[in-house]
C-alpha cells in the first residue's frame, strides 16, 4: 500500500542497515571459511600453506569435540528449562495482589543488569569457595561438608549462574504477557467451574505460549555464546569447556588459527540449526 | 480552481484489479460522494487522486495539468482521514499549522491562517490543547482545520464521520456542509452511508467492485436509478425489488417499488400479505408484510401512526407513478 | 476487573514475594555490603552480615590500583555510542520495513536476527586481523562498531515493532502536508515514538554495557571498559573480597541505577515488543 516513490525511499533507507550487516555476516565468514582449510599459526611460521579439511576431521576427531557440544548443550537447555519453569512460578507470584509489588520487580530485574563478569566472579568467590563462600558456611552450620562447587559440581554451578542472570528476563516477558491476560476469560472459567489449578494449567499457560516462545528465542541467542561467565570462572575446565570457550582456546591460546577456525564453522553450522529451528516458530508467530 | 479528471484510471495489487479502467470528471466547486459498499474501491479512488496510491494505469488530471505521477504534497489537495490522524504530539495550533510550517510560510501569515481557521471551528478555546484532551467532534474540526488552511484546490474525505456516535455524526454532516456551501471549493467525500451522500452530495458517484454504476445528483437516482444496484442501495428503507411469476403483467424481470410508493389497505389491493414487525418511529410507520407471492417480505412506510396487529391480513398496491422496471441484466428501463 | 482479597491472602503473597525477591536480589545486596567491610571481616566465620565497622577503604583502594574513572569513561562512550549510531542506522531502516513492507520484510528482519546467531568466537580471528589491519584494535572507535553491529539487529526489531504500532494514516497525513521524507521521519515519526525509542535506547545501552566477549578479546589497556577492569580481578592475587566487591558495585552501580530509574520503559522494550 505504498506509491513506487516510497517504495523507492525505503529500500534507500533500508539500505546502510543491509549492507552493514551483511558485510558484518559475510566478511569475517568468507575469512574464518579460508583460514579454515589453512594450516595456520601466526606464532609458529604463519600460513604454512593448504591443507584442505585436515582442520575439520581434526577438530572433529579430537577428544574435546563432542564433550564441548554436550556442554554447551547442557548448559543452553539447563539454564532454558530453569529460567523458564521459575520465571512462570515467579510471574505468576508477582501477578498477585501484594504490597511494595514496584519494590519486588525491582528486586527481581536486578541482576540483568549485572554484567557477566561481575556475578561469576561474585559467585564464584563469595558463594562458592570452598573456604570463605558463603555456601561452604552454609554447609558448615548443617555440619556438612563444603562443596568445591566449581570442581566437583562445575556444570550444574556455571547453570545456577547463568540462570540467576536470566531468570529477571524470562519473568518480566511472562509476567508482561500474564498481565495481558483477559481477566474475563479467568472468570468464564471460574464460571464454568474449573478450579484454580486448571484455570492455570488451562489459560494462563497457554496464553503464556507466545511469550514463553521469545523467551527461548531470545536466551538461546545470548546462552549459546556464553564467555564471560566460563572465562573468569572454570577456564573451560571439569567439563565446562563449551564449544565457543574450546574455539577460544584453539584460537587464542594454542595460536592455531587454522584449527580454530574450522571449529568456529563447526559452530557456525550449530547456531544455524537452532536458528532454522527457532526461526520457523518465531516465523510463525509472527503472522498471528 | 479544482477540477479533477480520471482518464481511464486503473489499479491493481499484484494480480488482482480493484479498479478496472475508470473515467470521471469532478467540477470545480462541486461536492462529490463516493458510496458504495465496503471494499468497493472508493477509498482506493481517493487515494489515487491524493497520490497516496500509484495508479496502474491511466491519467489524474487536477485544473488540466497531469498530475499522474505528481507526489502527493504537490497536488495541492488536502485530505481528512477516517481515523483524523493528528499527531498526538502536537498541540492543536502546530497540527494545524503543520502543513504551512511545511510550505516554509512565514510566522505571521501562519498564525493568521490559524487563528482564523480556529475561529470558523471553535476550536479558538482549545488551540493550546493536545488532540488526546479533546473529543471525537473537536479532533474532527482539528484535522478539518489542517485541511482548509492549506486553502487547496479540493479537500478529499476519507469516510470522516464513521468514528463518532450518531447524534454527532448528523451535526458534523451539517458542519461540512455549511463549510462547502461557504468556501466553494471542490471536495471529494468517500462513505458506505447513503444517508451521508443523499443530504450532502451535489454529485453521487456509487460504485461496486470498482466500476462506476452510476453518477448523478441525489435526486436522479433516487428517482431513476440505472440498474438494480443502485436502486437497492440508494434511498432508506431499501426499495422492494420483487421478481417471480407475479410479476408477469409488468413485463419486467424485476420490479422495484419503493416503501414509500405502496399503499396498504385492510380491504382491497393488488398483493395479499400478512403483518409481520412494525416499527413505529413517530412520524413514520415501517411495516414488513409477508406476502405469498414474493419471497422476501416487503416493507411499506406510512406516514404517522399505524397499529396493524401482527399476523393479521393487509392488501397492497404499489403506485405505478413509481414503479421502476428492470430487464434480465439488472438494467432498469422506463 | 480487580476483585478484593481478603487481607490474609494479601499478606502471605506479600511475605513470600519479598522472601523470593530478597533472595534473587541477595548475590547483589552482599557484594555491596562486603564492599564496606575490611578484608579480615569479609572473610570472618561466621560472616557478619550488617554490623561491622563500615568503611570506605576498599573504594579507595581499588581507584589507586586501577583508575577507575577511565574504565567508566571507555565504558560510556562504548555503550552510548555504539547505541546512538545504532539509532540513527536502524531509525529509517524501521520505518521502511513498518510502514512499506513488501513481501521481503518479514525475512529480512529474520535475517538480520539471525546473524545474531552467527557465534562471535567462529569470526574472532578475522575480526582481530581487521583490526589490526585498520588500527582499530585497543581503540573504542572499534568497539564503538562492533557492538554497533551486534548489536544493530535488536534495535532495527524493537523500533520495527514499536513503529507498527503508529498509524500509517498519521505519516499519510504530513506527507499531504506536504512534509519531506526527511521531515516526516524528523517530526512526526520520532516525536511519536520517543517511548519505544527511549525504551529501545535503554535496553542496548544495558546489552553493550554488560557484553564481555568482544570487550575482553579486543581491547587492552587503552580503551578497555569496565568489564575488563573486573576481569583484571579473576586472577588469584587479586583475590581480596572486600575489593573485589567494591569494584564490582562500582562496575554494576552506574546501569543498576538507570535500569531502576527506567524501570517502566525497560520492561517494554526487555519484551522486544513481541509480548503486549
Amino acid at each position: 500500500m505504498a506509491t513506487q516513490q516510497s517504495r523507492s525511499a525505503a529500500r534507500i533507507m533500508m539500505a546502510p542497515a543491509v549492507i552493514l550487516l551483511l558485510g558484518w555476516m559475510l566478511v569475517p565468514l568468507t575469512m574464518t571459511v579460508w583460514f579454515s582449510f589453512k594450516k595456520y599459526l601466526p606464532l609458529r611460521g604463519g600460513d604454512l600453506g593448504w591443507t584442505g579439511f585436515d582442520n575439520y576431521v581434526r577438530f572433529f576427531t579430537s577428544s574435546a569435540f563432542w564433550p564441548s557440544v554436550q556442554a554447551t548443550l547442557v548448559i543452553v537447555g539447563g539454564v532454558l528449562a530453569i529460567t523458564i519453569v521459575f520465571g512462570v512460578l515467579l510471574a505468576a507470584l508477582l501477578n498477585q495482589p501484594m504490597w511494595g509489588r514496584g519494590i519486588v520487580r525491582i528486586l527481581v530485574i536486578a541482576p540483568f543488569f549485572v554484567m557477566p563478569t561481575v556475578s561469576a566472579l561474585v559467585w564464584k568467590n563469595m558463594f562458592m569457595d570452598p573456604v570463605n563462600g558463603l555456601f561452604a558456611h552454609l554447609w558448615k552450620l548443617f555440619g556438612a561438608e563444603p562443596v568445591s562447587w566449581l570442581s566437583e559440581a562445575s556444570l550444574e554451578s556455571i547453570i545456577l549462574i547463568v540462570s540467576w542472570q536470566w531468570l529477571p528476563f524470562a519473568t518480566l516477558i511472562l509476567l508482561t504477557a500474564i498481565q495481558s491476560l483477559d481477566s474475563e476469560q479467568l472468570e468464564a472459567a471460574e464460571m464454568d467451574g474449573a478450579p484454580p489449578l486448571k484455570r492455570f494449567g488451562f489459560i494462563t499457560l497457554p496464553h503464556l505460549s507466545r511469550a514463553i516462545t521469545v523467551v527461548v528465542l531470545i536466551q538461546t541467542i545470548f546462552l549459546l555464546s556464553i564467555f564471560a561467565e566460563i572465562f573468569v570462572t572454570t577456564q573451560g575446565a571439569f567439563g565446562t569447556k563449551t564449544l565457543t570457550y574450546l574455539i577460544y582456546q584453539r584460537v587464542l591460546e594454542s595460536q592455531n588459527v587454522g584449527l580454530g577456525s574450522a571449529g568456529g564453522v563447526y559452530a557456525i553450522i550449530l547456531a544455524n540449526i537452532v536458528a532454522i529451528f527457532l526461526m520457523r516458530i518465531v516465523g510463525k508467530n509472527l503472522d498471528t | 480552481m479544482g477540477r479533477i479528471v480520471l482518464d481511464k484510471i486503473s489499479k491493481s495489487f499484484g494480480d488482482v484489479e480493484v479498479i478496472p479502467p475508470l473515467d470521471l470528471a469532478i467540477n470545480d466547486g462541486e461536492f462529490t460522494v463516493f458510496v458504495g459498499p465496503s471494499g468497493c474501491g472508493k477509498s482506493t479512488l481517493l487515494r489515487l487522486i491524493a497520490g497516496l496510491e500509484d495508479s496502474s494505469g491511466g491519467h489524474i488530471r487536477i485544473d488540466h495539468e497531469d498530475a499522474t505521477h505528481v507526489p502527493p504534497a504537490k497536488r495541492g489537495l488536502a485530505m481528512v482521514f477516517q481515523s483524523y490522524a493528528l499527531y498526538p504530539h502536537m498541540s492543536v495550533r502546530k497540527n494545524i499549522a503543520f502543513p504551512l510550517k511545511m510550505a516554509k510560510m512565514d510566522k505571521a501569515e501562519i498564525d493568521r491562517r490559524v487563528e482564523g481557521a480556529a475561529s470558523v471551528l471553535n476550536l479558538t478555546d482549545y488551540l493550546d490543547r493536545r488532540p488526546g484532551q479533546l473529543s471525537g467532534g473537536q479532533r474532527q474540526r482539528v484535522a478539518i482545520g489542517r485541511a482548509i488552511v492549506r486553502e487547496p484546490s479540493a479537500f478529499l474525505f476519507d469516510e470522516p464521520l464513521s468514528n463518532l456516535d450518531a447524534a454527532l455524526r448528523v451535526g458534523m454532516r451539517l458542519e461540512i456542509s455549511e463549510l462547502h456551501k461557504r468556501l466553494k471549493t471542490t471536495m471529494i467525500y468517500v462513505t458506505h452511508d447513503q444517508v451521508e451522500a443523499m443530504t450532502m452530495a451535489d454529485k453521487i458517484v456509487v460504485l461496486q467492485a470498482g466500476v462506476i454504476e452510476q453518477v448523478g445528483s441525489p435526486l436522479e437516482l433516487y428517482r431513476a436509478p440505472r440498474n438494480v444496484f443502485v436502486a437497492g442501495f440508494i434511498g432508506s428503507p431499501k426499495m422492494n425489488l420483487l421478481s417471480g411469476p407475479e410479476i408477469a403483467d409488468y413485463n419486467a424481470h424485476t420490479i422495484g417499488t419503493r416503501p414509500e410508493h405502496i399503499a396498504i389497505s385492510q380491504t382491497e389491493g393488488v398483493w395479499e400479505g400478512t403483518v409481520g414487525v412494525s416499527e413505529h418511529l413517530g412520524s413514520d410507520t415501517f411495516v414488513h408484510v409477508k406476502c405469498a407471492a414474493f419471497p422476501e417480505p416487503l416493507t411499506v412506510r406510512v406516514r404517522g401512526e399505524l397499529d396493524l396487529s401482527y399476523g393479521s391480513t393487509v392488501f397492497l398496491t404499489p403506485d405505478p407513478e413509481h414503479l421502476h422496471r428492470f430487464d434480465a441484466q439488472g438494467l432498469r428501463f422506463a | 476487573m480487580a476483585r478484593s482479597v481478603t487481607t490474609r491472602r494479601k499478606t502471605l503473597n506479600t511475605l513470600f514475594a519479598w522472601a523470593v525477591g530478597l533472595l534473587i536480589f541477595f548475590p547483589i545486596l552482599w557484594t555491596i555490603l562486603t564492599s564496606f567491610k575490611t578484608e579480615a571481616q569479609a572473610i570472618s566465620d561466621p560472616p557478619v552480615f550488617l554490623f561491622f565497622d563500615w568503611t570506605l577503604e576498599n573504594y579507595a583502594a581499588v581507584q589507586e590500583r586501577s583508575n577507575y574513572m577511565r574504565f567508566l569513561w571507555n565504558s560510556v562512550i562504548i555503550a552510548g555510542g555504539s547505541t546512538l549510531l545504532g539509532l540513527i542506522i536502524a531509525i529509517p531502516a524501521a520505518w521502511s520495513m513498518a510502514f512499506v513492507p513488501s513481501r521481503h520484510t518479514k525475512d529480512i528482519l529474520l535475517w538480520m536476527l539471525s546473524t545474531k546467531m552467527l557465534p562471535a568466537v567462529g569470526v574472532l580471528y578475522p575480526i582481530y586481523l581487521i583490526f589490526i589491519r585498520m588500527g582499530l584494535l585497543d581503540t573504542k572507535t572499534g568497539l564503538v562498531v562492533v557492538l554497533m553491529l551486534i548489536n544493530l539487529p535488536i534495535i532495527v526489531w524493537m523500533l520495527y515493532t514499536y513503529f507498527k504500532e503508529i498509524p500509517g494514516e498519521i505519516l499519510e497525513a504530513a506527507r499531504m502536508d506536504g512534509a519531506t521524507l526527511k521531515e516526516e521521519i524528523l517530526y512526526v515519526l520520532t516525536p511519536m515514538a520517543i517511548p519505544g525509542i527511549a525504551s529501545t535506547l535503554l535496553l542496548n545501552v544495558i546489552l553493550a554495557w554488560n557484553e564481555a566477549f568482544w570487550t575482553l578479546n579486543l581491547t587492552a589497556a587503552k580503551a578497555a571498559p569496565l568489564t575488563a577492569f573486573i576481569a583484571s580481578y579473576s586472577s588469584p592475587e587479586g583475590l581480596f573480597y572486600a575489593k573485589l566487591s567494591a569494584a564490582s558495585t562500582m562496575a554494576i552501580a552506574p546501569i543498576l541505577i538507570l535500569g531502576w530509574f527506567s524501570q517502566k520503559q525497560l520492561v517494554s522494550g526487555l519484551t522486544f515488543g513481541a509480548v503486549k
